[in-house]
């Protein structure tokens, strides 16, 4: 009984933890975009314009639903909570600390990549059902971005789980009790954090959105809690990569003397910070560009590292 | 990939910089004296009205923003029944200052005019007219224009000379 209420438990928590800080984020990154582009950002609501979120999220909830009539509408509702729902599954298995994690699945890291190919689907799905020339670019540039960079994310995370020998995102974060696999696996987590930026569809890689030149994107029909839910969802996609880089290359929960769950949180908000960062100051490459870059020169990297980090292990292993 | 790395720092750096934002309400803005912002109408030195209703400002806006009636009282002074200057319209050009003969009609250095009620945008005389005399404190028409009213006739003001009658033969 004890161990069911615990895992309940986990299970709320972890929820409202990632859903209030992907909500906080639309403060914390307007502040920092703000303080890197010499500006003040929101700071009328509350101290420091912190209540601008319950401002933003009373807004949002208030504004008029509206579905065009020319819109397909099954797909037109359901395509903004794909994107929430496969974003929320993936921090299933993410490992906060030790004991704290919603599902130690044997294939953890495998349910990540489907859950986020998955998570296409709703971008896609939004531009197509719209009925609307820039969404349906942008759902196009969706797909085409995926089919960029979804098969070297996959394989630059594959050294790790070689020298980790597992699956598991825990059985991972255990394994880099000597070394941080930051280290040995450097050219991996270059690839990872590249592809991490497509995934979460974030400056330099918003080519789907891209306001200055496809009004906005897939979501351009999208008003009210619908449009909220792309919001919410693209801030817990940042939070989940920072979380799966800071659990697969930077040791997890593993640090001295704060807490486990501390150590987590900070490795995690230290690289939102930096996705933040680099929406302030890279600019949007061409979605061809992404794309052959990713084919041309990603993919090789990936596959140069795999097998070389592949033939140590096992010229070391003998 | 290191000059991406580069471009990252220098932003970074930007953590330190002095932000170039003005909070504005706090912290106002200069605002030079010859500001062209809400039009105010003054008043002379004695007090009186400067506006004689001439309608040249009117007739000077590019946007027929300001409306007015001329009347004219017991002492012979020509002034405006009602000025209407509706600033939803006005595009604060100066024009009306400039063709004022008077020096009655003046912009101002002050541009904080929202209302919540577009209505409310629309002057009548009474939210236009000033106590002072505004930019020029020491001007007052009736006094150096050759404009006979009540208590000084023609040639009795600064500057001026009796009118000489030019069919009298004597010196």
């Amino acid at each position: 009984m004890d161990a069911v209420l615990t895992s309940i438990a986990i299970v709320i928590g972890v929820l409202i933890v990632v859903l209030v800080i992907a909500a906080g984020l639309i403060w914390i990154e307007r502040r920092f975009l703000a303080l890197w582009q010499d500006r003040y950002g929101p700071n009328r609501a509350g101290p420091f314009g912190m209540f601008q979120v319950m401002a933003d999220v009373v807004k949002i909830l208030t504004k008029e639903d509206w579905i065009p009539p020319f819109a397909d509408k099954p797909v037109f509702v359901i395509a903004p909570a794909v994107i929430v729902v496969t974003v929320l599954l993936s921090f299933a298995v993410i490992p906060f600390a030790p004991g704290i994690e919603v599902a130690d699945l044997n294939i953890g890291l495998l349910f990540v990549l489907a859950m986020s190919s998955l998570g296409v689907y709703s971008v896609a799905l939004a531009g197509w059902a719209s009925n609307n020339k820039y969404s349906l670019l942008g759902g196009l540039r969706a797909a085409a971005q995926m089919l960029g960079y979804e098969v070297f994310m996959g394989m630059s995370l594959m050294g790790v789980v070689i020298l980790a020998g597992s699956f598991s995102l825990r059985e991972i974060v255990e394994a880099q009790r000597n070394i941080w696999f930051c280290i040995p696996q450097f050219p991996g987590l270059l690839l990872f954090l590249i592809a991490g930026f497509a995934e979460a569809r974030r400056i330099p890689f918003d080519i789907p959105e891209a306001e200055s030149e496809l009004v906005a994107g897939f979501h351009t029909e999208y008003s009210g809690m619908k449009f909220g839910m792309f919001f919410v969802g693209e801030y817990l996609g940042i939070v989940l990569i920072s979380a799966l880089i800071a659990a697969l290359f930077f040791g997890g929960w593993s640090g001295p003397v704060l807490p486990p769950l501390l150590w987590f949180l900070i490795k995690t908000g230290f690289f939102i910070m930096l996705f933040i960062l680099a929406r302030a100051t890279f600019p949007r490459p061409r979605y061809d560009q992404l794309v052959s870059f990713g084919w041309k020169v990603m993919l090789p990297l990936a596959l140069l590292n795999l097998v070389v980090t592949g033939g140590i292990v096992l010229a070391v292993g003998q | 990939m290191l000059r991406l790395i580069g471009a990252l720092w220098v932003m970074f750096t930007h953590s330190i910089r002095r932000r170039v934002t003005i909070l504005y309400p706090e912290k106002q803005p200069y605002l030079p004296p010859r500001w062209r912002g809400r039009i105010i109408l003054s008043r002379d030195p004695g007090g009186e009205e400067r506006c004689v209703a001439c309608y040249l400002c009117a007739a000077a806006c590019p946007v027929d923003c300001i409306a007015l009636q001329a009347t004219e009282n017991e002492a012979g002074r020509r002034y405006p029944e009602f000025f209407r200057i509706n600033f939803s319209r006005c595009i604060f050009c100066g024009f009306c200052e400039e063709a004022c003969p008077t020096y009655a009609i003046q912009l101002t250095p002050d541009f904080e005019m929202c209302e919540y009620e577009r209505h409310n945008l629309v002057y009548e005389k009474e939210d236009l007219l000033i106590d002072g005399p505004g930019k020029y404190p020491d001007y007052d028409f009736y006094r150096v224009a050759g404009i006979p009213i009540k208590g000084k006739d023609t040639g009795e003001g600064e500057d001026e000379n009796p009118p000489v009658d030019v069919r009298v033969l004597v010196p």
